[in-house]
């Protein structure tokens, strides 16, 4: 056995008195795909942060990379040394085409001068030359889809000959398809001799093509892995240290009631086709399909952002016209959008302030100025019912961790008294245990008789707490399943069998 | 982007054209060679700022302190011209002003950099330091009476011909100045990884930083650049005027500002072009050019210029929402 890339021994690191990793002993192989699995704050970040270089282990850590003690590991020795980290942001330029991300930090670090174009392109040609993709040379990146984005980010690494990616949360907001792809493309850096370490708490596309899986836990390594020796249920419960059971729930609506949201034929050009539906008083109806089939889009229609262009919706049995959000507010309908951090927070306001930001009407007295009492009692009502943990309800939302970032966005909108809450992804991006007491929320409100539109592109999640399922296809409805009378694997096959 | 870009700047010159157009059908005297190099001449002032302030926009920032800038590099210009007058060189006084502006644009630079102050506070703020010094030791003196040699050179043409009333013209030496200036610029943004890194920045100012590139520096090139900028500009204008008044640049701020974001630079960072610019400053100047010639009050002016910009700057404004709204839709995460 070759001595391994990286080899991590006693790390430690505390903040500020918090302990955030304890210990850690770690490797990983020459070209070996690697998965680090833990939940938010496991202490996952700082492993990312003390392999790249940004943060300093505690003293009496040791590190070693191909062999060799390494003491002052800063940033640019870490880079030097073949290190290379894609931030679950990408951090690229937006601006900027393809072929400039891909080359003009290669540029910089060599202290360049001038911009060769022809020079620029070869290498960018070259880097995507080794994974084997094509993709637009002269595009900006704001332009390509965020996969090939994705793509552009590792083509930048390898022009800085990296030896090991670290890519945080690569999946997150990739399809299915997407994800095949990417994985395709690190096997194939795996027999170049380049290692992928992925850090991510939905590890189940992973899986399949790790050769060792890290668990993490409370700033402890729980145990190292072989990739087939895991799936998704046992991986969860190394992550958490509990067996989160994943209950079913039958939303108790009374199916005779008149539906309080009802689409008849409606569709709007190049975006959704012929929808009908009609949700009625304590249901979870579930809407799922691709990314792209046309679910977020019809979404926005329903709240009011975009309009159809054809067909009708009916609000409590009247036909309305939802022009704005405004109106949608009015009727009744709240949204929980798909990508809470730039749609629906004030990232940098406090929480109360985001909390309170939907229903400020309620809150004034008879001057019109704000009650501080009310707006004292509303806010704490709120934190508790949802059990928003945060320090203070001063901290900016920025600083809380997914979970309970939507459980904000949640309480929001409940505040508002809604009949309909259209939820879009409402765990995207959050870890298996806030994932299940966000399902329990969302359970709570269809038992108060609030209905409820859940959008979602995992089925499981669909499944496991609607009572009913549209499946969209290309912007059209192709099939309506009863939860009561299918399998989760049913649905699956519906919507992967079109594809 | 770039095709966004290049149709923007296709616009610019299409309602160029439509406005030549209408003015030369009201006047016909606007179609002439004469009154295109009074036009070009006219033009290099501002687009000598221009220049700097594309540098500034294309950063993520902006500077609305290099007027005081030119003000006060202008003012010590006139100071050495009067004091040591004949035995000064042209050279000799651009470099005097363009140290000048160097040194006060570095140091809007550092105060941005350091205390990671909104560039429009910190100029804002700065302006009215710089500004305020000179009136105060000014004590607001307009100052003329140049060396001989100082008007020579304002008055020299690359060719001259003569109008059919025997008036001579040319290409006048002050746009030749500007024209060299913005085929440096158009090598700097195009041509060296300092120009990309640039856009880099203005693109998006975090990545940058994790891809290693040193924000100070840039910062400090980019502000030093626009007053660079500013400097020369206020050797062009006591050329042109022979006449330094500490008040005669305020107020200009904003129809560079506007000429570069006609021309398709975004106030939010990462975009601009040097043709685009040149185009936004020719479709301002002859706007101003134009509303004389066909007998406008010029108090009209503004407010010509005012809906020029709106209706330029909501239009691609709009045209980058369809575009973000399509993105959204389409892949949202």
């Amino acid at each position: 056995m070759a001595e391994p890339f990286i080899r991590l021994r006693n790390v430690s690191k505390h903040y500020a008195g918090v302990t955030a990793l304890n210990n850690v002993d770690f490797t990983i192989d020459q070209g070996e795909i690697h998965c680090l699995a833990g939940e938010n704050g496991s202490g996952k970040s700082t492993m990312i942060k003390i392999i790249s270089g940004i943060v300093p282990p505690d003293p009496g850590s040791t590190i070693e990379i191909e062999g060799q003690p390494v003491h002052h590991h800063h940033a640019i020795d870490a880079i030097d040394k073949g290190i290379q980290v894609i931030y679950q942001d990408l951090s690229l330029f937006p601006n900027l085409t393809v072929a400039e991300n891909i080359a003009l930090g290669q540029m910089v670090a060599g202290h360049v001068r001038l911009v060769d174009w022809k020079e620029l392109r070869r290498v960018a040609e070259a880097a995507m030359a080794r994974i084997n993709v094509r993709l637009p040379l002269d595009s900006a990146v704001g332009e390509i889809s965020i996969a090939d984005q994705q793509l552009v980010a590792i083509c930048r690494a390898l022009t800085r000959g990296v030896k090991l990616l670290i890519m945080d949360e690569p999946t997150a907001s990739l399809t299915k398809k997407e994800v095949d792809s990417l994985l395709a493309v690190v096997q194939d850096m795996k027999s170049k001799g380049i290692a992928t370490m992925f850090v991510s708490h939905k590890l189940d596309e992973v899986l399949a093509v790790a050769d060792r899986v890290s668990v993490i836990r409370d700033g402890q390594m729980v145990g190292v892995y072989n990739g087939s020796e895991l799936n998704d249920e046992t991986l969860t419960m190394l992550m958490t240290g509990r067996k989160v059971e994943y209950s079913r729930f039958v939303p108790q609506a009374d199916m005779t009631a008149g539906p309080v949201l009802e689409c008849r034929n409606i569709s709007r050009q190049s975006e959704y086709e012929d929808i009908s539906f009609c949700l009625r008083p304590g249901e979870i109806l579930g809407l799922t399909g691709l990314l792209g089939s046309g679910r977020t889009e019809l979404a926005l229609s329903l709240f009011g952002v975009s309009q159809p262009d054809r067909g009708e919706i009916r609000v409590e049995g009247q036909p309305v016209k939802i022009n704005s959000v405004q109106d949608a507010a009015r009727l009744g309908i709240g949204y929980v959008p798909e990508n809470r951090l730039t749609q629906g927070l004030i990232n940098v306001q406090p929480v109360s302030s985001n909390l309170i930001v939907t229903t400020l009407q309620k809150l004034v007295n008879r001057f019109r100025l704000f009650d501080q009492a009310k707006v004292k009692s509303a806010i704490s009502r709120w934190v508790s019912e949802l059990a928003i943990k945060i320090p203070s309800t001063e901290s900016p939302v920025q600083t809380l961790s997914g979970g309970n970032q939507q459980r904000v966005v949640l309480a929001k909108w409940i505040a508002t008294d809604p009949k309909v809450l259209i939820l879009d992804g409402p765990t995207i991006g959050i870890d298996v245990a806030a994932k299940h007491s966000i399902h329990e929320i969302i359970r709570d409100l269809a038992n108060k008789g609030i209905a409820i539109l859940l959008i979602s592109e995992e089925v499981p999640e669909v499944y496991n707490n609607c009572n009913r399922v549209l499946v969209m296809h290309k912007g059209r409805i192709v099939q309506e399943f009863n939860t009561g009378a299918c399998t989760p694997e049913d649905i699956q096959l519906c919507i992967s069998s079109r594809n | 982007m770039k095709t966004l870009l290049r149709r923007h700047e296709a616009y610019v010159l299409l309602i160029i054209i439509v406005v030549s157009i209408i003015i030369t059908a009201v006047n016909p005297s606007f179609f002439s060679l004469e009154n295109l190099f009074d036009l070009l001449k006219s033009m290099s002032l501002m687009g000598v700022f221009a220049i700097g302030m594309l540098f500034v926009l294309i950063s993520g920032g902006i500077d609305l302190s290099f007027t005081a800038i030119a003000t006060v590099s202008g003012y010590a210009v006139a100071l050495a011209l009067l004091r040591y007058g004949d035995s000064l060189n042209i050279f000799v006084i651009f470099l005097l002003a363009g140290a000048i502006g160097i040194l006060l644009g570095a140091f809007n630079a550092a105060i941005i950099y350091f205390f990671r102050i909104p560039s429009i506070i910190t100029t804002i703020a700065t302006s009215n330091v710089f500004y305020g010094i000179l009136t105060v030791l000014s004590e607001g003196k307009w100052l003329y009476g140049f060396p001989t040699w100082f008007g020579d050179f304002a008055n020299i043409r690359l060719f001259t011909l003569y109008s059919p009333a025997g008036n001579p013209y040319g290409l006048s030496i002050v746009t030749v100045i500007w024209l060299a200036l913005v085929l440096l610029a158009w090598f700097i943004l195009r041509y060296t990884v300092l120009g990309r890194s640039i856009y880099a920045m203005g693109g998006s100012p975090s990545s940058a930083e994790r891809a290693g590139f040193n924000l100070l520096r840039l910062n400090l090139f980019v502000y030093a650049f626009i007053g660079l900028m500013a400097g020369f500009g206020s050797v062009i204008q006591a050329l042109l005027v022979q006449t330094v008044a500490p008040n005669s640049l305020v107020g200009k701020e904003m129809d560079v500002i506007a000429a570069v974001v006609l021309g398709g630079a975004s106030l939010a960072g990462g975009t601009g072009s040097i043709m685009g610019t040149v185009l936004g400053v020719a479709l301002i100047t002859l706007l101003g050019n134009g509303l004389t010639l066909m007998h406008v009050p010029s108090q009209w002016y503004d407010v010509v210029i005012g809906l020029v910009i709106l209706v330029s700057v909501g239009v691609s404004a709009y045209r980058m929402r369809k575009n973000i709204q399509r993105r959204v839709i389409t892949e949202t995460a």
